[in-house]
């Protein structure tokens, strides 16, 4: 008779065992904020379709303190989001070649957080002219 | 000579399915010198104080990838490990996360071993080729699309990296897929359709969730969180575009 | 070759995950600044930016509306994904009630936002 018994060791809290494993959740929570975001914009998309009082509505609400205290936690979480999506971007790409050589992982990253502060800024300078 | 010895305390994860219901630490006090790696501590134990210490082990030069254990809770190969980089400190030496204990440090490999077998890891020609057509041509470049993923030696390192893997036994898993892709990018191999079906399946790329320190544990820099992921976007490929493919992709 | 092998329809949410993450990293960190901070409090940009006139003409815009169902939709998606694979993460095995929840919120907000854009006229 076989004397084996191979046991099997719990997950439970498997990501509190690593440093490396909390950083990974701490970015997949930002989907949390990404959401409530989300959720803001959608609301205030249909109070848009609701006419113009109801449209007023939602500014006024967003003007309040806590609608800041709010966005400026979405903000802090959604600039982390952009961090590490680009960060893990060299991994979840296939490689690129340039002039015979593999382009490195942080010219990958430096590149995508270049991309996203360049939208920013594009964004910042569209809103600037055409909102006034 | 055993006076110039420093003492480190080494904290060993003992489990013995014939007596043991669950596992538990034990600590040991062993002398060491600074060339000593954490295998040699973990031999000094088995040959001085506890002859029933059961681990794997071969070549000793991070080459035979049978040595790896969780040394304080880290994937790593024991054999270039060196017990100096933790003195003073207490050393603690698990069996491999995520496999299922069989004795010891010594874990359940083979559901790993039906997983590399199920990739099938070997050149499956495009077409016949008879000895007198000659040997396969394959350019530097040719080469180089696929020599990362050949270093793998199956340590499994990246499987007790791997939380998506102790989440769900099931995931072919970083190591095997680094292999797959492996023969898929080798100019000489026409199966990648047929390893698709593997790739794409519940068992497949898609249990992976990105979380890297696969790669980051890899003693040989195979990057298997790139093999994965770049099998994802094929896999996304073969989803969408199987209805325009002639052959259908993968079933 | 393994036998009984099912494919998996993760490529479907996956793809949405994708596109919603880099949409998200791209635009969100200045949507956020823009529509949450700058605008509401008139603090480096206009104040009216977004009053109803403005917010209509860019909705009624085709470009504005295709931005403003991609900005709410993918980003849900990409949520809902990551949402979902975290409570399984976390051992909470909720399996299709979850999956409906995530991804059924998603859905609905999708709907929502291009019913309401089509309301809106071009």
């Amino acid at each position: 008779m076989s004397k084996r018994r191979p046991y099997v060791r719990s997950m439970e809290g498997w990501w509190k065992k690593n440093p490396y494993f909390v950083e990974y959740m701490i970015h997949e929570s930002t989907a949390l904020f990404v959401a409530g975001y989300a959720f803001v914009l959608l609301v205030g998309l249909i109070r848009l379709g609701q006419g113009e009082a109801a449209w007023n509505g939602w500014l006024e609400a967003m003007q309040s303190p806590l609608s800041l205290i709010f966005h400026l936690v979405f903000l802090v979480a959604i600039a982390y989001h952009t961090y590490t999506w680009f960060k893990i971007m060299p991994i979840t790409m296939p490689p690129i070649i340039v002039g015979g050589k593999r382009v490195g992982p942080g010219v990958i990253t430096g590149s995508g957080l270049l991309a996203a502060v360049g939208v920013s800024l594009v964004m910042l300078v569209l809103v600037f002219w055409f909102g006034g | 000579m055993t006076e110039n010895l420093k003492i480190i305390e080494i904290e060993v994860l003992r489990y013995n399915p014939e007596s043991d219901q669950e596992p538990h630490l034990e600590v040991y006090s062993v002398p060491f010198s600074d060339d000593m790696s954490v295998l040699q501590g973990v031999q000094y134990i088995k040959d001085n104080f506890d002859g029933s210490l059961t681990f794997r082990w071969s070549c000793r030069m991070a080459i035979c990838g049978s040595c790896g254990m969780m040394i304080n809770g880290i994937p790593k190969l024991s054999c270039e490990t060196f017990l100096r980089d933790y003195y003073p400190d207490r050393i603690r030496v698990e069996a491999m996360a995520h496999f299922p204990i069989e004795k010891d440090l010594v874990v359940d490999l083979s559901g790993f071993i039906e997983k590399l077998e199920s990739i099938q890891p070997y050149i499956i020609p495009k077409e016949p080729r008879s000895l007198d057509q000659g040997e396969y041509i394959q350019s530097p470049k040719q080469f180089n699309d696929y020599i990362q993923f050949t270093s793998c030696i199956n340590c499994t390192l990246c499987y007790a990296a791997c939380p998506q893997f102790g989440l769900n036994p099931d995931f072919i898993g970083p190591g095997a897929i680094a292999l797959l892709h492996r023969y898929n990018m080798d100019s000489r191999d026409g199966a990648a359709a047929e390893r698709m079906e593997l790739v794409a399946s519940e068992e497949g790329v898609f249990n992976c969730s990105a979380v890297g320190y696969c790669s980051e544990v890899c003693p040989k820099h195979v990057d298997p969180a790139n093999a994965v992921n770049i099998n994802k976007t094929n896999a996304a490929k073969d989803y969408f575009l199987r209805f325009l493919s002639p052959k259908g992709g993968a079933k | 070759m393994k036998s009984g092998l099912k494919r998996s329809n993760a490529p479907i949410f996956w793809s949405l995950f994708g596109a919603g993450g880099m949409l998200s990293a791209l635009f969100g960190p200045a949507l956020v600044f823009i529509t949450g901070i700058a605008v509401p409090f008139g603090f480096l940009l206009p104040a009216d930016a977004m009053s109803y006139p403005k917010m209509l003409a860019f909705a009624q815009n085709l470009i504005g509306k295709g931005f403003i169902l991609a900005v709410i939709a993918l980003f849900l998606w990409f949520a809902a994904h990551r949402i979902y694979h975290s409570l399984h993460e976390f051992g909470i095995h909720a399996g299709l009630a979850a999956k409906l929840i995530c991804y059924g919120s998603a859905f609905v907000a999708t709907v929502i936002s291009v019913v309401v854009l089509l309301g809106l006229g071009f």
